[in-house]
């Protein structure tokens, strides 16, 4: 009690004597970064999640071939969430006399419930946001059905024992799936009509959808719920497993995105220690004071705890309000770009954990240096020099390291990359350590053959030895978490510009016959479409490996359920493409061709869990065909270009009767073209991914907003913050400085003087940043991001100048006040 | 003697010796081998006494004024404060000791630079846990003649007025021995002599035993004894 009432009574005093004003200017810069960060992330990956979820039209989808209970629906109805049916079936859809067998989508009120579903009123025209579903006795074809069997707005079309005006022609739909298992055509009608078409018999194959959608804290309780009392049958998909570039573009996004908060809690961190330090040694004489004037050392120890408690509330009650402030202020501004009208409302967690995270890193920063505070001797008070006896090493780093380690544990985890992770920290703080004491030593032989001003800044470094290591290593790692990002960033943004370039394949065009395969690219050529290659493509199934039977494997292998006993496309090239891998095995040469060898993409080679070298059998049109696996490849799928998880070397397959595939690029408004193309290739199956790439793009648009802002912002508040932690020398150099001039020095080679000391500190502490964010960002881009990694050489030069601009900055700003101030008033201090 | 209805040796000793220092020893390892910078230094000081230790630099004097006040330990001999064997307390112990009984005055002032005039003044009231320590300490800058400086921070006065803080803030605890370490050793002549005025004003009025150390003859002189040291002995 006692010692609450001395510690808030000094503090008081000491912050109205303006001494406490550069340590709570580093915490609560610190813990600005860290919340304003936090909010950041939290609120730009929910922007993300939403893009997203518009490819499932819902944020979650239940699927079962049997009818969906009610209870579902009236329990998201109970945790307010929105929700609606769609039921997809396979039928003949017929225009008089005209068929075509079409994906019957039938929805009710609300769908969808992400993204929108455009319509127009002619095929192949550019769609506008549809208001609404169909009414019941309306539908709306897409153009490839209108195309087949002809009609349009007006016509009248047989669905089971239905009748049903077309009153739109569909463009597109959030949902008509990222991967082409299904190449009808699509049709939308209204859930009401479904009875009258009669289609829904005993054994007919339907599939039940239910699309849920809400606040996201919301649907993950439900999502779980449903996870405990869905039936067996029952499928549950979230955007993880709707398409495969937005989840990885989502991933990788949210993977930045931990990195940059544990960048902030690490350059915190780094702040925190820095002001603690600074605290101690302003404090040493005090301490000793208090305790030749009688005050124990628990006493001493609590008073100080107290204090810096003190100050951390109000450092965390101050910093928590400007993050929020900076990053709404950042959200707003950028709210435009990103394109959303509604911003993911902030939740509280960030705030908590921001409280949570600055807890601990003052804890496992700030307790070590206090608790050697309090054990500062009495006789100081006499003796000058003595300070207070070393801590056990265990105690000083062990609760910082303990806390560096459960956060990266928190952000990565992944016991094996947690274990690089933190080898790599080490390894880097203690070639840091290293480099430091080298500086120090080699300063201490330079300091002879310079002239004064850098005679005074270079003795420095060696003089202050302990101090020297300490900031080299402080700012090597805030500078090098900066660069580290700043790296990913590039390599991030640089892939996902190469994804989706301009003029990527927008339209699929699947069942070629061989004989007009010459025609058709003629054709493709002709309208001025922009053709990829053309591959072949053979159905066949897989029927055993290594002469065991496929079907006394275990079902479902990591993979979908009868994925392996599924009919298969196969193809046949001697080219390996730009977007395709060898990871494994190698790739046919000339000589090979004509042997049975296969190649298998990496999802089709984990889901059966085979080897190179493993043999294969598949039944191409009632032939067994034995093939032997001569490559694993990793296919980049989100090029757009036609790719086949299951690859034959040429001259095996070429007998077998089959069609041929390819994608080509058409400008927009070509609709007649492909109306035209439609005619005269009526056999071939047009896939329009317009829509689907738009939505991609705007997932990866949204991706490259969010870790642009989420850098920019910790680029940011880690300067700040690096800035801030350099003040904590000011007092040591305040006597100094005043001493220097007081000797004749003027105030110009004092500066140069303290320049030299920080930009010479700051340039080698970026050298050493540059080195590890290059291994580091090596490490992570292979080995986290899954990009490919390339070097550059701008990181260098940002590091070193940038080091020493920004530390040689920070101790200008630190001692500029103590240089013009009359060096008397500083040496009565 | 037996005989005699007077108190015993021991009685005696334990009201008059406020301090007693018994075959004080200080020894501290040096690159060349074990230096001992007290050697063998016996002392009883009693209530009341003034005593004044003086010696060449590096004699020992402000070691030996460590160890009297318990802000360090001998590494043989004992020291009895008031009767209390500061040996045998720990380093807590002698801090409770030391807030109700010692006070300190240092060459250098030792003010806090955050805390003003009578804040400092206030600390070893606050931190002994006395009330009134506002009215005491004001009282007490009055005495020593700062009651126009009390909101000043230590920065704004000059060093005589530093010392006079550092004197009333030794003073304020009416504490029952005083250790001063060349109190008047960074003062021009003029203000030195002032602070020791002062010095033997306070302590007269308080009758409080006073050790001190000083290079200055006429501040020993006005002592009512004078230890002598000289390469940590006592001569
Ligand atoms: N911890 C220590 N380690 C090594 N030498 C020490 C230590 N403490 C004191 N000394 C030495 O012991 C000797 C006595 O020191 P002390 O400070 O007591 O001298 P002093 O008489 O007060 O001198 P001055 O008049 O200059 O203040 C000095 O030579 C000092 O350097
Ligand atoms: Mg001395």
């Amino acid at each position: 009690m006692r010692a609450l009432r001395l510690a808030l009574r000094t503090l008081a005093r000491e912050w109205r004597s303006g001494e406490l004003g550069v340590l709570l200017l580093a915490l609560i810069v610190a813990v600005a970064a860290l919340t304003g960060v936090g909010f950041l992330v939290s609120r730009i990956s929910a922007a993300v999640a939403l893009q997203a979820s518009t490819v499932l039209a819902a944020d979650i989808r239940l699927g079962s071939p049997q009818p969906l209970s009610e209870a579902y629906f009236a329990e998201a109805e109970r945790r307010g969430l929105r929700s609606s049916h769609s039921t997809n079936l396979l039928s003949v859809v017929f225009n008089g006399d005209a068929g075509q067998l079409t994906n019957l989508a039938a929805v009710t009120a609300g769908y969808p419930l992400r993204g929108r579903v455009l319509v127009a009123g002619e095929p192949f025209a550019r769609g506008a946001p549809a208001r609404g579903i169909p009414a019941p006795g309306q539908v709306w074809p897409d153009s490839k059905l209108l195309a087949a069997i002809g009609g349009r707005v007006g016509s009248q079309l047989s669905i089971g024992t239905a009748s049903l005006t077309v009153t739109q022609v569909l463009i597109s739909r959030p949902d008509q799936s990222g991967t082409f298992a299904e190449l009808a055509p699509n049709l939308l009608m209204n859930a009401a009509d479904l009875p009258s078409t009669h289609l829904i018999q005993p054994g007919s194959r339907v599939s039940y959808g239910g699309l849920f959608a809400g606040e996201r804290t919301r649907i993950d309780d439900f999502k779980a719920w449903l996870t405990a009392h869905k039936g067996p049958g029952e499928r549950l998909r979230d955007i993880t497993e709707a398409s495969p570039q937005i989840r990885n573009a989502v991933q990788r996004a949210g993977r930045f995105l931990s990195l940059a908060s544990l960048v902030s809690v690490l350059l915190c961190a780094i702040a925190v220690a820095m002001a603690a330090r600074a605290y101690v040694r302003r404090h040493l004489d005090t301490v000793a004071l208090l305790k030749t004037l009688g005050a124990t050392r628990s006493f001493t120890l609590t008073v100080s705890v107290l204090q810096l408690l003190a100050l951390a509330l109000a450092a965390l009650v101050c910093g928590a309000a400007l993050g929020f402030l900076a990053q709404e202020w950042l959200l707003r501004t950028i709210r435009g770009l990103l394109a959303v009208t509604e911003l993911p409302a902030p939740s509280l967690t960030p705030l908590a954990i921001g409280f949570v995270t600055a807890i601990a890193v003052l804890a496992g920063f700030a307790l070590p240096p206090l608790l050697q505070l309090a054990r500062v001797p009495a006789l100081r008070v006499l003796r000058r020099d003595l300070g207070p006896p070393p801590l056990v090493v265990l105690l000083a780093f062990g609760p910082a390291v303990s806390v560096v380690l459960l956060l990266i544990y928190w952000v990565v985890p992944d016991a094996r990359l947690f274990g690089y992770f933190t080898a790599a920290l080490v390894v880097f703080v203690l070639a840091l350590t290293l480099a430091g004491l080298a500086i120090v030593a080699l300063a201490g032989r330079l300091r002879g053959r310079v002239g004064v001003a850098w005679r005074f800044g270079v003795a420095n470094l060696s003089r202050r030895r302990a101090e020297s290591v300490v900031q080299l290593v402080a700012f090597g790692t805030g500078i090098m978490a900066l660069l580290l990002l700043s790296i990913l960033r590039d390599d991030l943004n640089g892939d996902w510009q190469r994804t989706l370039p301009p003029n990527l394949p927008n339209y699929f065009f699947i069942n070629i016959p061989p004989a007009v395969r010459e025609d058709f690219v003629r054709f493709l050529a002709a309208q001025g479409a922009r053709t990829t290659r053309v591959l072949p493509m053979i159905r066949g199934r897989l029927t055993a490996i290594n002469a065991r039977p496929v079907e006394a494997l275990r079902p479902g292998h990591g993979g979908e359920e009868g994925f392996a006993t599924r009919e298969q496309n196969l193809t046949w090239t001697s080219e390996l493409g730009p977007d395709n891998r060898i990871i494994a095995g190698r790739w046919w040469t000339a000589e090979d061709f004509g042997k049975p060898l296969v190649s298998l993409a990496t999802e089709f080679q984990e889901a059966l869990g085979v080897e190179v070298g493993d043999r294969l059998t598949f039944d191409i049109a009632g032939e067994p065909l034995e093939a032997r696996v001569a490559s694993i490849r990793k296919v980049k799928w989100d090029t757009f270009q036609p790719n086949f998880f299951i690859v034959f070397a040429p001259g095996v397959l070429e007998g077998a009767a089959g069609t041929y595939l390819t994608s080509a690029y058409f400008a927009p408004g070509a609709a007649r073209s492909l109306a035209q193309l439609a005619r005269r290739f009526p056999s071939v199956s047009i896939f329009d991914i317009d829509e689907l790439l738009a939505q991609v793009r705007s997932v990866l648009d949204k991706a490259a907003l969010a870790v642009e802002s989420v850098f920019m912002f910790t680029l940011f508040a880690g300067l700040t913050v690096l800035l801030a932690a350099v003040q904590s020398s000011r007092d040591e150099r305040r006597y100094e400085s005043a001493m220097l001039r007081t000797l004749g020095a003027s105030r110009a080679t004092v500066v140069q003087g303290v320049l030299a000391e920080f930009a010479t500190l700051g340039s080698l502490a970026g050298l050493l940043a540059a080195v590890g964010a290059t291994v580091g960002a090596y490490f992570l881009t292979t080995h986290w991001l899954e990009l490919r990694y390339a070097p550059e050489l701008m990181p260098w030069a940002e590091g070193v100048v940038g080091g020493a601009l920004l530390v040689a900055a920070g101790g200008w700003l630190a001692t500029r006040s103590v240089v013009n101030q009359p060096p008397l008033s500083t040496l009565r201090a | 003697m037996n005989t005699n209805p007077k108190p015993s040796a021991q009685a005696l000793t334990s009201r008059n010796h406020v301090l007693q220092a018994e075959n004080l020893c200080k020894q501290v390892s040096s690159p060349e081998g074990a230096l001992t910078i007290v050697d063998q230094v016996s002392l009883e000081i009693l209530a009341g006494e003034s005593v004044a230790v003086t010696g060449p630099s590096g004699a020992g004097k402000s070691t030996l004024l460590a160890l009297l006040a318990g802000l360090d330990l001998p590494t043989r001999g004992r020291v009895l404060l008031e009767g209390q064997d500061l040996t045998r307390l720990d380093e807590d112990g002698r801090a409770r000791l030391r807030a109700q009984r010692v006070g300190f005055v240092f060459q250098s002032f030792h003010l806090i630079p955050a805390l003003t005039a009578l804040e400092n003044v206030m600390l070893p009231l606050e931190l002994a846990g006395r009330g009134d320590a506002r009215r005491a300490a004001a009282e007490t800058l009055r005495r020593v003649g700062l009651s126009e400086r009390t909101g000043h921070y230590p920065r704004q006065l000059s060093g005589g007025e530093q010392q006079r803080v550092a004197l009333a803030r030794a003073f304020v605890t009416q504490p029952a021995v005083l250790f001063a370490d060349e109190p008047t050793g960074n003062l021009d002549t003029v203000t030195g002599a002032r602070v020791g005025e002062l010095l033997f004003e306070l302590n007269a009025n308080a009758h409080t035993t006073l050790v001190l150390v000083t290079h200055d003859r006429e501040l020993a002189g006005r002592c009512a004894r004078v230890v002598r040291m000289d390469a940590g002995r006592v001569l």
